[in-house]
């Protein structure tokens, strides 16, 4: 059965919008994603102020190093905008390069997040601390472990369009990758206006 | 290498545990070696373990209840007679642990690993074939689903060989549940079981909204649907946004146990209230998710049995949407006594008793259906009946405990124990029973035997208000609920009623599994030849029993509620196409075991504390997903000449079954019967239902 490129791109460009049965049930995984997280959030807010004597938040965040991270996730969400154009233009070598700028963008954002994590823990303001601190680990570890899962996927997407080509089955794939990616940049604004912000400004006072 | 796993866990001080033991083991084995001897391990990998087929899962998730039924029953029967064997002067035959392990293992098994399974396996079997679609949206995760309940229930079975399950009750309350008051593997066990079990439960429910928002058939809106698909349709949404917050609360619980954090601790600034407030945000919820498609099966039965169209379909849509969304605003009812103040205990006490609302309307749904109905007295109608008395009465208690005032006195009592039992028993199990015996044909091709299954109706029925009336006395007598040993008196004959009434239900369930033999032994007097074997009125009762792997030869047009009713009315039925054409459809794969078996290893792993190997299993799962997204031959095509020969052998049956001669009468006199036998013009029918 022979078709026109274009024919082809189209099925591929069908197959990657948001409303496809596929990736109408994504949709409905994201929502119970965002009833996980709201529960971490839950456990954050009403434990943030039991500090149990120990480090408060104005004590271990900085807001330098939360700041480079907040960027690189918000940048990787465009460069997987650019991704998806390329997806919609049917370029293969762009859709790669730009997957892999976002691959490397989150790669930065977590490589900078665990250091955080090992500099806070050396401070001796481990998770087993205070009902603060294991709130505070709970909930950013989960969404880095997000973060962390969807790198794992790009990889696999890199390899599956170097190696297959745009396939409608490939481009389903990467439009759920978006889906799932720009949900973790908009968890991460939650985070950074739940987490980093109050406890930046109410700081070491309280 | 081991973790905390040595030999001391395989050591049982006492000897009922060993007993046990042994019955689990001997009856494996015995199994293993049957299905050796009889050569069938080829058949069941071919056709069970690797299936993706919607309808066998069905099957499977329904074996898995029935086990976890008798299970969870033994344990039941074991928690009635200790305290009818204790009281003043009287030790029982328990020791205090194995009891508190009953009474948690009985409360997690039925709802976990009983009533969930049972629910699904209906859904499964049903919901595809309703609405008119050839299978679920993602079958492979629908495979994968029910082998992770299945691989969550080895591991609650495990624990009973290695090691010892929970004594913190199934709702697992913190403080108790922490590692400081219970040290050993047995809440640890259960964690990773529910854990399990809850991922699957939230995988179905992704699968089940879109199935039902994409897969319906053309013609079928969303006011077409018949009303188990809508129930359904609540069921699995509360399912996605409810279910997270379980895994949610264990997957902390499991930190503070095994990383030493302090979410739920008493100490360092943990907070106990926050695992209560976040289990109930899931546990409310729940208990909607069990009962809204019980509902759904009674008005699929009351409206099949009466043979009329269900009145008030409008107002029972709106009444389990209205349910749904009330679901989430009561949560903090389970907890009135923990202190916070009577402004938001009123709040929740009203949201509460609001939800009694749509429920009575309901309840009156079903009964303005059956009045002036011809109502056929066959097996799920009778447990429609015995939920409709049973149940009223569970949701009046349940009103009573709605009060903060009254539930300060009541709560943790055996009144309350009595009350979700009064609605859970008829609400769900009556329900799924029902469902049972209404699909049972569809499934297996013939019917199941009625004498036995009557006994087993009124087994389940007299025993249930035997074993629980006496615990509404109790509860208002003072007796707090989970008592190993008590010194009042004034109980123990209760109790012992209450003993007797476990015995009864027991003959219940005995009746049950001999109605399965014996029908299985008489299956070619019992054969469906039809595969309407009830006169029904919604699609699933458009195709042979039991359904060829496609469901439908050709997808159905719906112009009608009663879809499949309106085909029998206008002549439409069984309308064969000038052609048919190839059917794609996913293949097997061994996938979904592999994943189960990966979990059940990573379960185990984790309560023993045996690091590696659960990193290995998380390592194993990726791979075997990134591997399977390699692979693009998930389809295998069924050549239309195939699907034509097994139409044709379908049309032989429906002529040897005398059904074109009952069309010719449905199409004069239509499909509703007046109290007098006779048959209404169809177009006298008012749409709202009322009756004519």
């Amino acid at each position: 059965m022979a078709s026109s490129p274009s024919h082809d791109l189209n099925r591929v460009r069908a197959a990657a919008r948001a409303d496809t049965e596929v990736n109408f049930g994504f949709w409905a995984y994201l929502m119970s994603d965002v009833v996980l997280f709201s529960m971490l959030f839950l456990a954050y807010v009403n434990l943030s102020q039991r500090y149990a004597g120990g480090p408060t938040p104005g004590e271990i965040f900085s807001l330098h190093g939360v700041f480079l991270e907040t960027m690189a996730l918000l940048a990787s969400s465009l460069t997987f905008g650019l991704a998806m154009v390329s997806l919609h233009q049917g370029k293969k070598n762009h859709i790669i390069g730009w997957l892999l700028a976002t691959f490397v963008l989150g790669a930065f954002f977590l490589w900078h997040e665990v250091s955080e994590f090992v500099h806070i823990i050396h401070e001796g303001a481990s998770f087993d601390r205070s009902g603060f601190l294991s709130a505070y680990f709970g909930l950013v570890g989960t969404h880095g472990a997000h973060v962390f899962f969807g790198m794992i996927w790009l990889l696999t997407m890199v390899a599956q369009v170097a190696l297959r080509g745009l396939t409608p089955a490939i481009g389903s794939r990467l439009a759920r990758l978006s889906l799932f990616w720009h949900f973790l940049d908009l968890v991460w604004i939650c985070v950074f206006s739940t987490v980093y912000l109050p406890g930046l400004i109410q700081g070491g006072s309280a | 290498m081991f973790g905390k796993l040595t030999l001391d866990a395989f050591h049982h001080s006492s000897m009922i545990i060993v007993f046990a033991n042994v019955i689990m083991i001997g009856t494996g084995l015995a199994v293993v070696a049957a299905l050796t001897y009889y050569r069938k391990w080829g058949y069941l990998y071919r056709e069970w373990f690797t299936t993706v087929d919607h309808k066998k899962i069905g099957v499977i998730y329904i074996v898995i209840a029935m086990i976890f039924l008798l299970r969870g029953f033994i344990d039941a029967s074991m928690v009635r007679a200790q305290q009818a064997s204790a009281g003043p002067g009287m030790e029982g035959y328990l020791e205090a642990a194995h009891f508190a392990e009953l009474f948690t293992g009985h409360g997690t098994m039925m709802i976990f690993f009983m009533a969930m399974p049972f629910l699904v396996g209906l859904m499964n079997i049903a919901i595809p074939l309703q609405i008119g679609a050839r299978d679920v949206s993602f079958p492979l995760l629908n495979a994968i689903s029910v082998w992770l309940t299945a691989a969550a229930g080895a591991l609650v079975m495990i624990s009973l060989l290695v090691g010892s399950f929970s004594e913190a009750g199934w709702s697992g309350y913190t403080p108790f549940s922490g590692l400081a008051h219970s040290p050993g593997p047995g809440v640890d066990y259960w964690i990773w079981a529910l854990q399990i079990s809850g991922i699957s439960t939230t995988l179905t429910g992704v699968n089940f909204v879109t199935t039902i928002l994409k897969k319906r058939a053309p013609g079928m809106t969303l006011m077409r649907m018949p009303m188990f698909t809508w129930t359904v349709l609540c069921t699995s949404i509360l399912i996605v946004v409810s279910f997270p917050a379980l895994t949610a609360a264990l997957a902390l619980l499991a930190l503070d146990r095994s990383a030493g954090t302090h979410f739920f601790t008493s100490i360092m600034g943990g907070d106990q209230m926050l695992y209560i407030n976040m289990f109930w945000l899931w546990g409310h919820p729940e208990v909607y998710i069990l009962v809204l498609p019980a509902f759904g099966i009674f008005s699929e039965v009351v409206t099949t049995y009466c043979n009329k169209r269900l009145f008030g379909y409008t107002s029972m849509v709106w009444a389990t949407m209205a349910i749904a969304f009330l679901s989430f605003g009561v949560w903090v009812h389970h907890f009135y006594t923990m202190g916070q103040d009577p402004l938001r205990n009123s709040i929740f006490g009203i949201a509460t008793m609001i939800i009694a609302i749509p429920t009575g309307v309901k309840i009156y749904d079903w009964i303005w259906t059956m009045f002036r109905g011809r109502i056929e007295y066959k097996l799920p109608m009778l447990w429609t009946l015995g939920f409709l008395i049973t149940f009223v009465m569970g949701g009046m208690s349940g009103v009573l405990l709605a009060i903060p005032g009254a539930d300060y006195k009541m709560h943790n009592s055996l009144f309350l124990v009595a009350h979700f039992h009064n609605v859970l028993i008829p609400g769900t199990m009556f329900g799924l029973l029902a469902g049972f015996y209404y699909w049972f044909p569809k499934v297996f091709g013939f019917r199941l035997d009625e004498k036995w299954g009557r006994h087993s109706f009124w087994g389940w029925l007299v025993g249930f208000y035997v074993a629980f009336v006496p615990l509404y006395m109790l509860g208002i007598m003072g007796m707090p609920r989970r008592m190993v040993t008590y010194d009042n008196p004034a109980w123990h004959f209760w109790l012992v009623i209450a003993a007797i009434g476990a015995m009864i239900v027991a003959y219940g369930i005995f009746a049950m599994f001999m109605q399965i033999y014996v029908s299985w032994r008489d299956r070619e007097k019992n054969a469906d030849l039809t595969g309407d074997p009830w006169g029904g009125r919604t699609l699933e009762w458009a195709i042979p029993s039991p359904p060829p792997e496609y469901n439908f030869a050709v997808v159905p047009e719906v112009r009608d509620r009663d879809a499949f009713m309106e085909m029998k009315v206008n002549n439409r039925a069984y309308e064969r196409p000038a052609a048919y054409e190839d059917i794609h459809m996913p293949k097997s794969t061994p996938l979904p075991i592999v994943i189960a078996a990966l979990s059940f290893v990573f379960g185990f792993a984790y309560v023993w504390h045996i690091w590696w190997l659960a990193g290995l299993c998380v390592l194993g799962t990726v791979a075997a997903v990134i591997v399977r997204s390699f692979n693009e031959e998930t389809e295998f095509v069924i050549p239309a000449s195939e699907v034509e020969a097994d139409e044709d052998a379908f049309h032989r049956r429906l002529k040897e079954g005398g059904v074109f001669e009952h069309l010719q009468y449905i199409e004069e006199y239509g499909d509703e019967r007046t109290p007098q036998g006779k048959f209404v013009e169809p177009t006298t029918r008012a749409t709202s239902g009322l009756p004519g």
